[in-house]
């Protein structure tokens, strides 16, 4: 597990200053031209050396995806943009970075501009994070006053501006090509790809869009070495994460720790364990709501990284679990996910706008079992419509949590038919003739 | 509420609101003014709830917005009916935002929920209270799970809720009084409640300074 010494946020409780003096006595902005004098291909190699794989959910290697703005400017600017608009269900880390880590995001943005070329960064901030996004401007107000921003940041000769936008409620702005419409004043809907955004992205000029945290933990990978970070995990899982735990933990919180680490313990240590202990676990989500559920027997052995969880069909996500006890509806836990993922759906792809509704509709009715059992084939048959068949991950994202469900949770699908038809003498439905498929009588 | 009538005859940005937007202005290329769209929506709708009580977005401003800015009005339209956080209709003095996705409703949600009803005597979301105090509004997910569940009032998050302390923030805010937001029970922001189980070398532990 994660000693102190290697821990990179120390300040995520707020229990020392946040303001830029604090940050100051914890290292932040220490001789900060000094990294910039490694120069871009200097800082991007130690960031691929470090493993650094994003944090935002996906886990692409964010060396790399710098390394992708062009090394040349043909005349229009680079912009970085950072992904504040944490809102993936059981996913809370970012938002202790925006208000009590303030300048290391600040600081490691500038680094990470510079290695792409960027003089300009737009954080989009969640907009129902207010308050952080308060605390970040004065940081940023902070920054700019000590000469740390602005012209010859920081004494390094490269000029750089850091501006927050706000989101205004809408999930899928932070998927990053309907961030950049968002940022351009447009709806927030996704754009296809290619192009990619490291050729045609903000104001159609090189962006490269990178989650808060991925960004947050340059300043200390730059300073302690790729090596450093690479140590801690295993290779391809390599460093620390902030994570979260949520649901039916004695002591909920968000934390850092080493990846590869033991589901099991972290939700005993970091969680105080299960309420009513361990044997009390019905499941646990381990890394936002887009990831598939896991029974208990699987997390009795399953480490917390990409590599671990990927083998067992789920995925590490945003590292934010979600814990559920026996005592949990686990058939509305994940209704209400679809829930979220029908309102969430920004309408521009007709199989995640209809298929987010179908499904919505089918689970609802699943969560009183008043459904044919042959429907919950019918409804993974639904998710598969709509997987991979959308612009943007939406879809995708809407249909594993349901996957995982009729994976390891079919029994209490099908126990939950059967009552329904016993007590109300069948399901209620009207049944279309001939080889039709039963529907709700709506 | 029918909202036709509640559409008020002109807009004007006051002066607070104008240096503000100077400032949002600012953050974008001269040729990018669109990009202030949403800034400008917020600052109307901020304006509003300071001048009338009631924070939201009428159709006028939306009409400044587009002139400001050298857009169609319907892009300021789409705009503001895409995200939800614009209000474009009008809504109670404090604006009481119920997280019921999974993780706020595994800690207890439909408590939150049905205090707030009680204590206001809203009967479905989406209504505003008989006094025009309150608009009771179920929101998705807010991104603060481990201090679940949340119940935002306005721009302040008020976490690790129950019923009865449901039930005595909206009684406090009835007076007129706003409790500070966080959390309500022993913890700091999002450590373990008790105390933090990391970061116990001294020199993590300066004391708080805000």
């Amino acid at each position: 597990m994660l000693q102190d010494k290697d821990r990179i946020f120390t300040n995520l409780y707020g229990q020392g200053d946040w303001r830029l003096e604090g940050a100051r006595k914890r290292g932040d902005w220490q001789d900060t031209a000094a990294i910039l004098a490694k120069g871009r291909d200097g800082i991007i190699a130690e960031m691929k050396a470090s493993g650094l794989r994003g944090r935002g959910g996906a886990g692409f290697p964010t060396g790399l995806k710098w390394s992708f703005m062009p090394k040349q400017s043909d005349g229009k600017p680079h912009y970085l943009v950072i992904n504040g608009d944490e809102s993936e269900p059981g996913t809370c880390k970012d938002r202790e970075v925006l208000r009590h880590e303030p300048h290391k995001l600040i600081e490691s943005a500038l680094i990470a501009a510079f290695a792409m070329g960027a003089h300009v960064a737009y954080i989009y901030v969640r907009g129902e994070f207010f308050n952080e996004a308060m605390r970040l401007q004065v940081a940023v107000d902070e920054a700019y006053e000590a000469g740390l921003i602005g012209k010859n940041a920081a004494g390094s000769g490269w000029d750089f501006d850091f501006f927050i936008h706000r989101g205004a409620g809408a999930y899928i702005c932070g998927e990053e090509t309907a961030q950049l419409e968002s940022l351009e004043g447009k709806k927030g809907q996704p754009r296809m790809k290619p192009p990619f955004p490291a050729g045609v992205g903000l104001y159609g000029c090189p962006t490269t869009v990178n989650n808060v945290e991925s960004i947050a933990v340059a300043s200390t990978i730059m300073r302690r070495g790729g090596a450093w970070f690479a140590g801690l995990g295993r290779p391809n899982n390599t460093g620390s994460k902030l994570m979260a735990i949520s649901g039916h933990v004695n002591t909920p919180c968000v934390f850092e720790e080493e990846l590869s680490v033991p589901l099991k313990e972290i939700i005993e240590k970091h969680g105080g364990g299960v309420r009513g202990g361990w044997d009390n676990l019905l499941a646990v989500i381990p890394g936002g709501c887009s990831v598939p559920v896991l029974p208990k027997s699987v997390c009795e052995t399953v480490l917390m990284d990409y590599d671990s969880l990927r083998a067992v069909q789920s995925g590490l996500g945003t590292g934010c679990m979600i814990v559920m006890d026996k005592s949990t509806d686990i058939v509305e836990a994940i209704a209400r996910f679809s829930r979220f993922f029908k309102h969430e759906s920004c309408g521009q792809c007709t199989p995640c706008r209809e298929g987010t509704g179908w499904m919505m509709r089918m689970m609802d009715r699943m969560v009183q079992g008043r459904a044919e059992l042959e429907e919950i084939d019918l409804l993974e048959q639904v998710t598969r419509q709509v997987e991979g068949n959308t612009i943007c991950a939406l879809g995708d994202a809407a249909a594993w949590p349901i996957q995982g469900l009729i994976r390891h949770f079919r029994p209490e699908l099908e126990a939950r038919i059967r009552h329904y038809k016993a007590t109300h003498g069948g399901t209620g439905l009207v049944q279309v003739p001939a080889s039709g498929v039963p529907v709700a009588a709506e | 509420m029918n909202t036709q009538q509640a559409q008020p005859d002109s807009f004007v940005f006051d002066s607070a609101s104008e240096a503000e937007i100077v400032v949002a202005l600012s953050k974008y290329p001269p040729e990018r003014k669109a990009s202030a769209v949403m800034p400008l929506l917020y600052i109307a709708q901020r304006q509003m709830g300071r001048l009338t009580g009631s924070a939201w977005v009428p159709v006028v401003a939306m009409d400044e917005i587009a002139r400001r800015l050298g857009m169609a009005a319907i892009r300021v339209y789409e705009v503001a009916s895409f995200y939800t956080m614009f209000n474009t209709k009008p809504v109670g003095r404090y604006h009481l935002q119920v997280c019921t996705t999974t993780p706020c409703w595994l800690r207890g949600s439909d408590d939150v929920v049905a205090a707030c009803k009680r204590a206001t005597g809203i009967t479905a979301f989406g209504e505003t209270s008989a006094d025009g105090q309150f608009t009771l509004t179920q929101v998705e997910c807010l991104g603060a799970c481990s201090n679940a569940p949340i119940l935002q009032v306005d721009d302040d998050y008020y976490e690790d809720m129950d019923g009865p302390r449901t039930v005595a923030l909206i009684e406090s805010l009835r007076k007129g009084e706003r409790p500070p937001a966080g959390p309500t029970i022993n913890r700091s922001g999002s450590a373990p409640e008790g105390g933090r189980k990391t970061l116990m070398d001294p020199v993590h532990s300066i004391s708080e300074n805000k």
